[in-house]
Protein backbone atom coordinates (compact mmCIF):
# COMPACT_ATOMS: atom_id res chain seq x y z
CA UNK A 1 0.00 0.00 0.00
CA UNK A 2 0.55 3.64 -0.58
CA UNK A 3 0.54 6.29 1.83
CA UNK A 4 0.68 9.70 1.43
CA UNK A 5 1.26 12.14 4.27
CA UNK A 6 0.69 15.88 4.20
CA UNK A 7 3.19 17.84 5.72
CA UNK A 8 2.23 20.78 8.26
CA UNK A 9 4.54 23.69 7.96
CA UNK A 10 4.60 27.47 7.65
CA UNK A 11 7.38 27.41 5.25
CA UNK A 12 10.32 27.42 7.25
CA UNK A 13 10.08 25.00 10.08
CA UNK A 14 8.43 21.23 9.64
CA UNK A 15 5.80 20.88 12.48
CA UNK A 16 6.53 18.83 14.96
CA UNK A 17 2.83 17.40 14.95
CA UNK A 18 3.36 15.79 11.53
CA UNK A 19 6.04 13.14 13.16
CA UNK A 20 2.74 12.11 14.76
CA UNK A 21 0.90 11.82 11.73
CA UNK A 22 3.08 9.86 10.09
CA UNK A 23 3.10 7.36 13.29
CA UNK A 24 -0.51 6.99 12.27
CA UNK A 25 0.59 6.04 8.56
CA UNK A 26 3.38 3.70 10.09
CA UNK A 27 0.37 1.92 11.78
CA UNK A 28 -1.46 1.58 8.72
CA UNK A 29 1.47 0.31 6.65
CA UNK A 30 2.96 0.55 3.55
CA UNK A 31 5.21 3.17 1.65
CA UNK A 32 4.74 6.41 2.68
CA UNK A 33 5.46 9.96 0.97
CA UNK A 34 5.72 12.83 2.35
CA UNK A 35 4.04 15.92 0.23
CA UNK A 36 5.76 19.49 0.81
CA UNK A 37 3.24 21.89 -0.16
CA UNK A 38 4.91 25.94 0.29
CA UNK A 39 6.65 28.65 -1.37
CA UNK A 40 10.39 29.19 -0.44
CA UNK A 41 10.18 26.18 1.94
CA UNK A 42 13.73 24.37 1.57
CA UNK A 43 14.63 23.99 5.36
CA UNK A 44 11.14 22.13 5.48
CA UNK A 45 11.83 20.04 2.66
CA UNK A 46 15.05 19.38 4.71
CA UNK A 47 13.26 18.49 7.84
CA UNK A 48 10.67 16.26 5.81
CA UNK A 49 13.80 14.06 4.24
CA UNK A 50 14.96 13.29 7.60
CA UNK A 51 11.68 12.05 9.06
CA UNK A 52 11.93 7.98 9.47
CA UNK A 53 9.93 5.32 7.50
CA UNK A 54 9.71 8.16 4.87
CA UNK A 55 10.17 6.89 1.39
CA UNK A 56 10.03 10.15 -0.54
CA UNK A 57 9.24 13.58 -0.09
CA UNK A 58 7.46 15.54 -2.87
CA UNK A 59 7.93 18.93 -2.98
CA UNK A 60 5.90 21.31 -4.66
CA UNK A 61 7.33 24.98 -4.31
CA UNK A 62 5.21 28.04 -5.63
CA UNK A 63 3.70 31.03 -4.90
CA UNK A 64 0.53 29.46 -5.32
CA UNK A 65 1.19 27.31 -1.86
CA UNK A 66 2.69 30.13 0.01
CA UNK A 67 -0.33 30.63 2.67
CA UNK A 68 -1.70 26.32 1.35
CA UNK A 69 -5.31 27.68 0.54
CA UNK A 70 -7.33 25.05 0.89
CA UNK A 71 -8.57 25.48 -2.76
CA UNK A 72 -5.18 25.24 -4.06
CA UNK A 73 -4.05 22.32 -2.09
CA UNK A 74 -7.11 20.56 -2.41
CA UNK A 75 -6.16 20.46 -6.30
CA UNK A 76 -2.40 19.39 -5.77
CA UNK A 77 -2.95 16.24 -3.68
CA UNK A 78 -6.62 15.04 -5.60
CA UNK A 79 -3.83 15.46 -8.45
CA UNK A 80 -1.67 13.29 -6.68
CA UNK A 81 -4.11 10.91 -5.27
CA UNK A 82 -3.80 8.30 -7.94
CA UNK A 83 -0.55 6.69 -6.60
CA UNK A 84 -2.07 6.46 -3.03
CA UNK A 85 -4.58 4.76 -1.09
CA UNK A 86 -4.55 6.19 1.87
CA UNK A 87 -4.09 10.44 2.23
CA UNK A 88 -3.24 11.88 5.85
CA UNK A 89 -3.03 15.26 7.07
CA UNK A 90 -2.51 16.65 10.65
CA UNK A 91 -5.79 17.54 12.23
CA UNK A 92 -4.77 20.81 12.50
CA UNK A 93 -5.88 24.18 11.03
CA UNK A 94 -4.83 23.37 7.72
CA UNK A 95 -5.46 19.98 7.63
CA UNK A 96 -8.84 20.54 8.44
CA UNK A 97 -9.39 22.97 6.22
CA UNK A 98 -8.19 21.40 2.64
CA UNK A 99 -8.90 17.48 3.34
CA UNK A 100 -12.19 17.39 3.13
CA UNK A 101 -12.45 19.00 -0.38
CA UNK A 102 -9.82 16.34 -1.69
CA UNK A 103 -12.40 13.71 -0.07
CA UNK A 104 -14.91 15.34 -2.11
CA UNK A 105 -13.19 15.56 -5.55
CA UNK A 106 -12.36 11.83 -4.93
CA UNK A 107 -15.71 10.83 -3.70
CA UNK A 108 -15.19 9.36 -0.37
CA UNK A 109 -15.98 9.98 3.10
CA UNK A 110 -13.47 11.16 5.16
CA UNK A 111 -12.53 9.80 8.41
CA UNK A 112 -11.54 12.87 10.71
CA UNK A 113 -9.58 12.79 14.28
CA UNK A 114 -8.47 9.54 14.24
CA UNK A 115 -6.66 8.45 17.98
CA UNK A 116 -5.99 5.06 16.82
CA UNK A 117 -5.60 2.53 13.65
CA UNK A 118 -7.36 -0.95 14.35
CA UNK A 119 -6.76 -1.88 10.72
CA UNK A 120 -6.18 -0.22 7.06
CA UNK A 121 -9.32 0.36 6.75
CA UNK A 122 -10.78 0.53 10.79
CA UNK A 123 -9.98 3.40 12.83
CA UNK A 124 -10.92 5.06 15.92
CA UNK A 125 -12.05 8.35 16.48
CA UNK A 126 -14.02 10.34 19.47
CA UNK A 127 -17.01 11.82 18.65
CA UNK A 128 -19.61 13.85 21.27
CA UNK A 129 -16.32 16.04 22.15
CA UNK A 130 -14.48 12.75 23.24
CA UNK A 131 -17.49 11.38 25.73
CA UNK A 132 -17.50 8.62 23.17
CA UNK A 133 -15.14 6.78 21.37
CA UNK A 134 -16.66 5.30 17.77
CA UNK A 135 -14.64 2.63 15.91
CA UNK A 136 -15.44 3.12 12.20
CA UNK A 137 -14.91 1.54 9.49
CA UNK A 138 -13.92 3.06 5.97
CA UNK A 139 -15.92 1.31 2.87
CA UNK A 140 -14.29 3.09 -0.29
CA UNK A 141 -11.04 2.50 -1.88
CA UNK A 142 -9.17 5.39 -1.24
CA UNK A 143 -9.15 6.71 2.65
CA UNK A 144 -8.82 10.36 3.68
CA UNK A 145 -8.26 10.63 7.07
CA UNK A 146 -7.29 13.47 9.18
CA UNK A 147 -4.67 12.49 12.52
CA UNK A 148 -5.44 13.46 15.93
CA UNK A 149 -2.29 13.75 17.00
CA UNK A 150 -2.77 12.68 20.83
CA UNK A 151 -3.18 9.24 19.76
CA UNK A 152 0.26 8.87 18.44
CA UNK A 153 3.98 9.41 19.55
CA UNK A 154 6.27 10.61 17.11
CA UNK A 155 8.54 8.84 14.89
CA UNK A 156 12.25 9.67 14.86
CA UNK A 157 14.24 12.48 12.33
CA UNK A 158 17.31 10.34 11.51
CA UNK A 159 16.05 9.26 7.87
CA UNK A 160 17.11 10.18 4.61
CA UNK A 161 14.61 10.57 2.43
CA UNK A 162 14.79 10.77 -1.97
CA UNK A 163 13.47 14.36 -2.58
CA UNK A 164 11.25 14.86 -5.60
CA UNK A 165 10.23 17.94 -7.11
CA UNK A 166 7.06 18.53 -8.79
CA UNK A 167 5.60 21.02 -11.24
CA UNK A 168 2.13 20.79 -10.96
CA UNK A 169 0.60 24.13 -9.97
CA UNK A 170 -2.56 24.28 -9.43
CA UNK A 171 -4.15 27.77 -8.69
CA UNK A 172 -7.92 27.99 -8.21
CA UNK A 173 -7.82 31.72 -8.58
CA UNK A 174 -10.92 31.96 -5.98
CA UNK A 175 -9.54 33.11 -2.81
CA UNK A 176 -6.37 34.91 -1.64
CA UNK A 177 -4.56 35.78 1.51
CA UNK A 178 -4.81 39.10 3.14
CA UNK A 179 -2.91 39.32 5.84
CA UNK A 180 -1.74 36.65 9.16
CA UNK A 181 -2.18 37.93 12.95
CA UNK A 182 -0.04 35.45 14.68
CA UNK A 183 0.87 35.33 18.12
CA UNK A 184 4.25 35.73 18.78
CA UNK A 185 5.96 33.78 21.66
CA UNK A 186 9.19 32.55 22.57
CA UNK A 187 7.29 29.29 24.65
CA UNK A 188 6.29 25.81 22.09
CA UNK A 189 3.70 25.49 20.33
CA UNK A 190 0.43 24.31 22.73
CA UNK A 191 0.17 21.38 20.33
CA UNK A 192 3.98 20.31 20.55
CA UNK A 193 4.79 21.15 24.04
CA UNK A 194 5.81 18.56 26.73
CA UNK A 195 4.73 20.75 29.69
CA UNK A 196 1.99 22.88 29.44
CA UNK A 197 0.33 25.18 31.95
CA UNK A 198 -3.27 26.50 31.54
CA UNK A 199 -5.05 29.30 33.74
CA UNK A 200 -8.70 29.23 34.11
CA UNK A 201 -11.50 31.29 35.37
CA UNK A 202 -9.63 32.24 38.94
CA UNK A 203 -6.80 33.60 37.25
CA UNK A 204 -9.19 36.68 37.61
CA UNK A 205 -7.99 38.97 34.82
CA UNK A 206 -5.37 38.62 32.18
CA UNK A 207 -2.77 40.29 33.87
CA UNK A 208 -2.43 37.65 36.67
CA UNK A 209 -1.50 35.49 33.28
CA UNK A 210 2.53 36.36 34.05
CA UNK A 211 2.43 34.83 37.24
CA UNK A 212 2.29 31.32 35.22
CA UNK A 213 5.50 32.80 32.55
CA UNK A 214 8.05 32.23 35.44
CA UNK A 215 6.85 28.41 35.97
CA UNK A 216 6.54 27.95 32.17
CA UNK A 217 9.91 29.29 31.75
CA UNK A 218 11.60 26.81 34.26
CA UNK A 219 9.45 24.24 33.01
CA UNK A 220 10.26 24.89 29.04
CA UNK A 221 6.30 24.87 29.36
CA UNK A 222 3.86 26.19 26.72
CA UNK A 223 0.51 28.54 28.27
CA UNK A 224 -2.99 27.58 27.84
CA UNK A 225 -6.00 28.66 29.28
CA UNK A 226 -9.62 27.33 29.48
CA UNK A 227 -12.57 28.89 27.46
CA UNK A 228 -13.89 30.29 30.44
CA UNK A 229 -10.96 32.15 30.76
CA UNK A 230 -10.89 32.93 27.01
CA UNK A 231 -14.49 33.95 26.75
CA UNK A 232 -13.96 36.32 29.81
CA UNK A 233 -11.44 38.27 27.99
CA UNK A 234 -8.34 37.06 29.79
CA UNK A 235 -6.14 36.30 26.90
CA UNK A 236 -6.32 35.24 23.60
CA UNK A 237 -8.72 32.37 21.47
CA UNK A 238 -5.23 31.00 20.10
CA UNK A 239 -4.34 29.84 23.62
CA UNK A 240 -7.40 27.99 24.27
CA UNK A 241 -7.43 23.98 25.35
CA UNK A 242 -10.25 22.75 24.82
CA UNK A 243 -13.38 21.11 22.94
CA UNK A 244 -13.19 23.66 20.89
CA UNK A 245 -9.75 25.40 21.37
CA UNK A 246 -6.31 22.96 21.24
CA UNK A 247 -6.46 19.07 21.61
CA UNK A 248 -3.23 18.82 23.49
CA UNK A 249 -1.59 15.64 25.50
CA UNK A 250 1.68 16.42 26.94
CA UNK A 251 3.66 14.53 29.29
CA UNK A 252 2.35 17.19 32.28
CA UNK A 253 -0.46 19.63 32.27
CA UNK A 254 -1.06 21.82 34.99
CA UNK A 255 -4.24 23.38 35.68
CA UNK A 256 -4.47 26.14 37.58
CA UNK A 257 -7.80 27.94 38.93
CA UNK A 258 -9.83 25.64 36.36
CA UNK A 259 -12.50 24.19 37.16
CA UNK A 260 -12.59 21.22 35.08
CA UNK A 261 -15.83 21.85 32.49
CA UNK A 262 -16.49 18.78 30.64
CA UNK A 263 -15.46 20.90 27.17
CA UNK A 264 -12.07 21.41 28.91
CA UNK A 265 -11.50 17.95 29.80
CA UNK A 266 -11.86 17.02 26.07
CA UNK A 267 -9.19 18.98 25.15
CA UNK A 268 -6.54 17.48 27.84
CA UNK A 269 -7.65 14.48 29.58
CA UNK A 270 -5.01 12.12 27.21
CA UNK A 271 -1.65 13.91 28.90
CA UNK A 272 0.20 11.49 30.98
CA UNK A 273 0.31 13.34 34.22
CA UNK A 274 -2.28 15.91 35.07
CA UNK A 275 -1.68 18.26 38.08
CA UNK A 276 -4.75 20.33 39.66
CA UNK A 277 -4.53 23.62 41.45
CA UNK A 278 -7.26 25.30 42.45
CA UNK A 279 -8.98 26.44 45.94
CA UNK A 280 -12.84 24.84 45.74
CA UNK A 281 -11.77 20.79 46.81
CA UNK A 282 -14.83 20.04 45.01
CA UNK A 283 -13.66 21.50 41.60
CA UNK A 284 -14.24 17.94 38.68
CA UNK A 285 -11.00 18.79 37.84
CA UNK A 286 -9.37 17.13 40.69
CA UNK A 287 -11.67 14.11 39.40
CA UNK A 288 -8.90 13.52 36.73
CA UNK A 289 -5.73 14.89 37.95
CA UNK A 290 -3.22 12.47 39.40
CA UNK A 291 -1.76 14.87 41.50
CA UNK A 292 -4.20 17.85 43.02
CA UNK A 293 -3.43 20.53 45.52
CA UNK A 294 -6.33 22.75 47.11
CA UNK A 295 -4.95 26.24 47.44
CA UNK A 296 -4.91 29.69 46.51
CA UNK A 297 -3.16 29.72 43.46
CA UNK A 298 -2.24 33.08 44.32
CA UNK A 299 -0.34 31.29 47.12
CA UNK A 300 0.59 28.35 45.53
CA UNK A 301 2.17 29.97 42.03
CA UNK A 302 4.84 31.80 43.75
CA UNK A 303 5.69 28.94 45.73
CA UNK A 304 5.83 26.67 43.16
CA UNK A 305 8.28 28.96 40.88
CA UNK A 306 10.48 29.19 43.49
CA UNK A 307 10.58 25.10 43.65
CA UNK A 308 11.38 24.54 40.35
CA UNK B 1 -28.52 38.42 -2.04
CA UNK B 2 -29.43 35.17 -0.85
CA UNK B 3 -27.85 33.41 2.36
CA UNK B 4 -28.40 29.55 2.61
CA UNK B 5 -28.07 28.38 6.51
CA UNK B 6 -27.69 24.58 6.39
CA UNK B 7 -28.34 23.65 9.95
CA UNK B 8 -28.20 20.66 11.77
CA UNK B 9 -30.55 18.96 14.67
CA UNK B 10 -27.88 17.34 17.73
CA UNK B 11 -28.20 16.70 21.39
CA UNK B 12 -28.41 19.88 23.30
CA UNK B 13 -24.86 20.68 24.08
CA UNK B 14 -25.57 20.38 28.39
CA UNK B 15 -26.81 17.36 27.61
CA UNK B 16 -24.46 14.58 29.08
CA UNK B 17 -23.75 11.46 26.30
CA UNK B 18 -24.05 7.73 27.02
CA UNK B 19 -23.20 5.12 25.14
CA UNK B 20 -25.59 2.22 24.36
CA UNK B 21 -25.28 -1.10 26.53
CA UNK B 22 -24.44 -3.07 23.18
CA UNK B 23 -22.18 -0.65 22.15
CA UNK B 24 -23.96 -0.13 18.62
CA UNK B 25 -24.69 3.78 19.32
CA UNK B 26 -24.53 6.96 22.26
CA UNK B 27 -28.20 6.30 23.61
CA UNK B 28 -30.63 9.59 22.31
CA UNK B 29 -33.87 7.78 23.15
CA UNK B 30 -36.19 11.16 25.10
CA UNK B 31 -32.70 13.22 24.86
CA UNK B 32 -33.30 17.04 24.21
CA UNK B 33 -32.46 18.00 21.28
CA UNK B 34 -31.67 21.03 19.60
CA UNK B 35 -30.08 23.69 16.77
CA UNK B 36 -26.17 22.34 16.46
CA UNK B 37 -24.44 25.64 18.31
CA UNK B 38 -22.07 26.19 15.29
CA UNK B 39 -25.54 26.59 13.29
CA UNK B 40 -27.05 28.33 15.27
CA UNK B 41 -24.14 31.27 14.89
CA UNK B 42 -24.65 30.86 11.30
CA UNK B 43 -28.50 31.87 11.01
CA UNK B 44 -27.30 34.31 13.53
CA UNK B 45 -24.71 35.68 10.76
CA UNK B 46 -26.97 35.59 7.88
CA UNK B 47 -29.63 37.62 10.18
CA UNK B 48 -26.83 40.31 11.02
CA UNK B 49 -26.07 40.33 6.97
CA UNK B 50 -29.88 41.31 6.43
CA UNK B 51 -30.25 43.22 8.96
CA UNK B 52 -27.31 45.52 7.65
CA UNK B 53 -29.07 45.75 4.24
CA UNK B 54 -26.65 43.08 2.64
CA UNK B 55 -28.33 39.66 2.41
CA UNK B 56 -31.64 39.80 0.45
CA UNK B 57 -33.10 36.72 1.77
CA UNK B 58 -31.83 33.75 4.18
CA UNK B 59 -33.27 30.08 3.78
CA UNK B 60 -32.63 27.77 6.29
CA UNK B 61 -32.23 23.89 5.35
CA UNK B 62 -31.95 20.95 7.56
CA UNK B 63 -31.43 17.24 6.43
CA UNK B 64 -32.89 14.27 8.67
CA UNK B 65 -36.81 13.08 9.64
CA UNK B 66 -39.75 15.07 10.09
CA UNK B 67 -38.18 15.91 13.72
CA UNK B 68 -36.02 18.44 12.34
CA UNK B 69 -39.06 20.61 11.31
CA UNK B 70 -38.13 21.64 15.23
CA UNK B 71 -34.98 23.14 14.85
CA UNK B 72 -35.69 24.86 11.40
CA UNK B 73 -39.03 26.41 12.93
CA UNK B 74 -36.57 28.15 15.44
CA UNK B 75 -34.12 28.80 12.34
CA UNK B 76 -37.16 30.58 11.19
CA UNK B 77 -38.03 32.41 14.54
CA UNK B 78 -34.14 33.65 14.51
CA UNK B 79 -35.02 35.45 11.27
CA UNK B 80 -34.88 32.93 8.48
CA UNK B 81 -37.26 33.60 5.58
CA UNK B 82 -38.18 30.26 4.50
CA UNK B 83 -36.79 26.60 5.35
CA UNK B 84 -36.37 23.73 3.17
CA UNK B 85 -36.48 20.57 4.62
CA UNK B 86 -34.74 17.36 3.35
CA UNK B 87 -36.69 14.48 4.47
CA UNK B 88 -34.92 11.22 5.36
CA UNK B 89 -35.19 8.70 7.86
CA UNK B 90 -31.06 7.89 7.22
CA UNK B 91 -28.04 9.25 9.36
CA UNK B 92 -26.00 10.24 5.96
CA UNK B 93 -22.37 10.18 5.70
CA UNK B 94 -21.04 14.55 5.42
CA UNK B 95 -20.17 13.71 1.38
CA UNK B 96 -23.84 13.07 0.98
CA UNK B 97 -24.95 15.41 3.26
CA UNK B 98 -22.77 17.57 1.01
CA UNK B 99 -23.80 16.29 -2.39
CA UNK B 100 -27.45 17.11 -1.35
CA UNK B 101 -26.76 20.86 -0.56
CA UNK B 102 -24.79 21.35 -3.78
CA UNK B 103 -27.99 20.14 -5.40
CA UNK B 104 -30.13 22.92 -3.49
CA UNK B 105 -27.26 25.40 -3.83
CA UNK B 106 -27.64 24.31 -7.76
CA UNK B 107 -31.13 25.65 -7.74
CA UNK B 108 -30.88 28.93 -5.64
CA UNK B 109 -27.99 30.13 -6.42
CA UNK B 110 -27.54 31.70 -3.07
CA UNK B 111 -24.38 34.22 -3.07
CA UNK B 112 -23.32 32.82 0.02
CA UNK B 113 -23.75 29.77 2.08
CA UNK B 114 -22.86 29.77 5.75
CA UNK B 115 -22.64 26.62 7.34
CA UNK B 116 -21.49 25.72 11.36
CA UNK B 117 -17.45 24.37 10.90
CA UNK B 118 -18.60 20.96 13.06
CA UNK B 119 -21.59 19.33 14.57
CA UNK B 120 -21.11 18.37 18.49
CA UNK B 121 -22.35 15.13 17.38
CA UNK B 122 -20.04 13.61 14.87
CA UNK B 123 -17.52 16.14 15.03
CA UNK B 124 -16.53 15.49 11.73
CA UNK B 125 -15.86 19.59 10.80
CA UNK B 126 -16.30 18.33 6.83
CA UNK B 127 -20.22 19.45 5.48
CA UNK B 128 -19.18 22.77 4.19
CA UNK B 129 -15.28 22.12 2.73
CA UNK B 130 -17.21 19.39 0.93
CA UNK B 131 -20.10 21.29 -0.20
CA UNK B 132 -17.46 23.81 -1.38
CA UNK B 133 -15.41 21.64 -3.35
CA UNK B 134 -18.71 19.77 -4.95
CA UNK B 135 -20.01 23.45 -5.85
CA UNK B 136 -16.06 24.87 -6.91
CA UNK B 137 -16.65 27.66 -4.49
CA UNK B 138 -14.05 29.37 -2.18
CA UNK B 139 -14.24 28.49 1.35
CA UNK B 140 -13.45 30.59 4.41
CA UNK B 141 -13.63 27.82 7.33
CA UNK B 142 -13.70 28.58 11.20
CA UNK B 143 -14.44 32.51 10.50
CA UNK B 144 -14.37 34.67 13.68
CA UNK B 145 -15.39 37.62 11.13
CA UNK B 146 -17.57 38.06 7.59
CA UNK B 147 -17.37 41.36 5.79
CA UNK B 148 -19.05 41.28 2.56
CA UNK B 149 -17.34 43.83 0.10
CA UNK B 150 -19.21 44.12 -3.52
CA UNK B 151 -18.54 41.16 -5.31
CA UNK B 152 -15.98 39.63 -2.69
CA UNK B 153 -16.53 38.30 0.81
CA UNK B 154 -13.45 38.80 3.17
CA UNK B 155 -13.37 36.28 5.52
CA UNK B 156 -11.20 36.17 8.99
CA UNK B 157 -10.36 33.07 10.38
CA UNK B 158 -9.27 31.44 13.18
CA UNK B 159 -6.37 29.57 12.82
CA UNK B 160 -3.57 27.53 15.00
CA UNK B 161 -1.09 30.51 16.14
CA UNK B 162 -4.01 33.54 15.49
CA UNK B 163 -6.34 34.78 12.85
CA UNK B 164 -5.67 34.81 8.93
CA UNK B 165 -7.60 37.14 6.52
CA UNK B 166 -8.88 35.68 3.54
CA UNK B 167 -10.82 37.51 0.51
CA UNK B 168 -12.44 34.69 -1.63
CA UNK B 169 -14.52 35.49 -4.53
CA UNK B 170 -18.83 34.93 -4.34
CA UNK B 171 -20.43 32.80 -4.31
CA UNK B 172 -18.51 31.65 -0.83
CA UNK B 173 -19.14 28.91 1.50
CA UNK B 174 -18.16 30.50 5.02
CA UNK B 175 -18.02 28.19 8.31
CA UNK B 176 -18.28 29.57 11.78
CA UNK B 177 -16.08 29.50 14.64
CA UNK B 178 -17.60 30.61 18.45
CA UNK B 179 -16.18 34.15 18.72
CA UNK B 180 -18.35 35.38 15.01
CA UNK B 181 -20.97 36.51 16.86
CA UNK B 182 -23.49 35.44 20.20
CA UNK B 183 -26.82 34.03 18.81
CA UNK B 184 -29.78 36.29 20.09
CA UNK B 185 -32.41 34.28 21.74
CA UNK B 186 -36.11 34.22 19.31
CA UNK B 187 -38.60 36.19 20.66
CA UNK B 188 -42.38 35.36 21.98
CA UNK B 189 -43.83 37.40 18.16
CA UNK B 190 -41.18 35.88 16.14
CA UNK B 191 -41.72 32.25 17.42
CA UNK B 192 -45.61 33.03 16.54
CA UNK B 193 -44.54 34.47 13.14
CA UNK B 194 -42.18 31.69 12.57
CA UNK B 195 -45.43 28.92 12.48
CA UNK B 196 -46.82 30.92 8.94
CA UNK B 197 -43.37 31.07 7.47
CA UNK B 198 -42.79 28.64 4.41
CA UNK B 199 -41.14 25.20 5.11
CA UNK B 200 -41.12 22.84 2.08
CA UNK B 201 -40.25 18.93 2.54
CA UNK B 202 -38.12 17.55 -0.02
CA UNK B 203 -37.67 13.59 0.18
CA UNK B 204 -33.75 12.62 -0.34
CA UNK B 205 -34.72 10.43 -3.08
CA UNK B 206 -36.01 12.79 -5.26
CA UNK B 207 -32.79 14.24 -5.52
CA UNK B 208 -31.04 11.10 -7.33
CA UNK B 209 -28.31 10.83 -5.85
CA UNK B 210 -26.92 7.92 -4.80
CA UNK B 211 -27.06 8.20 -0.76
CA UNK B 212 -25.34 4.80 0.07
CA UNK B 213 -23.21 5.14 3.29
CA UNK B 214 -19.23 5.16 2.80
CA UNK B 215 -18.93 4.51 6.80
CA UNK B 216 -19.67 1.93 8.93
CA UNK B 217 -19.86 2.45 12.41
CA UNK B 218 -18.55 -0.75 14.21
CA UNK B 219 -19.09 0.00 18.26
CA UNK B 220 -19.11 3.16 20.28
CA UNK B 221 -18.02 2.81 23.90
CA UNK B 222 -17.56 4.95 26.43
CA UNK B 223 -14.00 6.63 26.59
CA UNK B 224 -11.18 5.31 29.05
CA UNK B 225 -11.98 6.68 32.69
CA UNK B 226 -9.37 8.64 34.66
CA UNK B 227 -8.84 7.50 37.54
CA UNK B 228 -8.52 10.63 40.16
CA UNK B 229 -4.86 10.67 42.06
CA UNK B 230 -4.06 11.93 44.76
CA UNK B 231 -4.41 15.28 46.93
CA UNK B 232 -1.27 16.90 47.87
CA UNK B 233 -0.49 18.70 51.44
CA UNK B 234 1.78 21.12 50.05
CA UNK B 235 3.87 22.15 47.06
CA UNK B 236 6.99 20.86 48.70
CA UNK B 237 4.92 17.47 48.12
CA UNK B 238 3.87 18.32 44.86
CA UNK B 239 7.25 18.87 43.43
CA UNK B 240 8.72 15.92 45.25
CA UNK B 241 6.15 13.85 43.48
CA UNK B 242 6.66 15.02 39.90
CA UNK B 243 10.33 14.43 40.08
CA UNK B 244 10.41 11.11 41.97
CA UNK B 245 7.01 9.56 42.10
CA UNK B 246 5.67 10.73 37.91
CA UNK B 247 9.53 12.01 36.51
CA UNK B 248 7.74 14.21 34.71
CA UNK B 249 10.33 17.16 36.38
CA UNK B 250 14.05 16.53 36.97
Amino acid sequence: MSILVYVEHDNSTLKAETLKTVAAAQAIGGDITLLVAGFNCQSVVDDAAKVNGVNKVLVADNVVYQHQLAENISLLVTELASDFEHILATALTTGKNFMPRVAAVLDVAQISDIIAVESSDTFVRPIYAGNAIATVQSLDNKKVITVRTTGFDAVATDGNAEVVSLDIVTDAGTSSHVNDVLTVSERPDLGAADVVISGGRGMQNGDNFKLLDGIADKLGAAIGASRAAVDAGFVPNDMQVGQTGKIVAPDLYIAVGISGAIQHLAGMKDSKVIVAINKDPDAPIFQVADYGLVADLFDALPELESKL
Amino acid sequence: MKVLVPIKRVIDYNVKVRVNPDHSNVDLANTKMAINPFCEIAIEEAVRLKEAGIATEIIAISIGDKSCQEQLRTALALGADRAIQIETDESLDSLNIAKLLQKVVEEEQPQLVILGKQSIDSDNNQTGQMLAALTGMPQGTFASEVKVDGDKVNVTREVDGGLQTITLNLPAIVTTDLRLNEPRYASLPNIMKAKRKPLVVKPAADFGIDLTARTKLLKVTPPAQRQAGIIVKSIDELVEKLKNEAKVIS
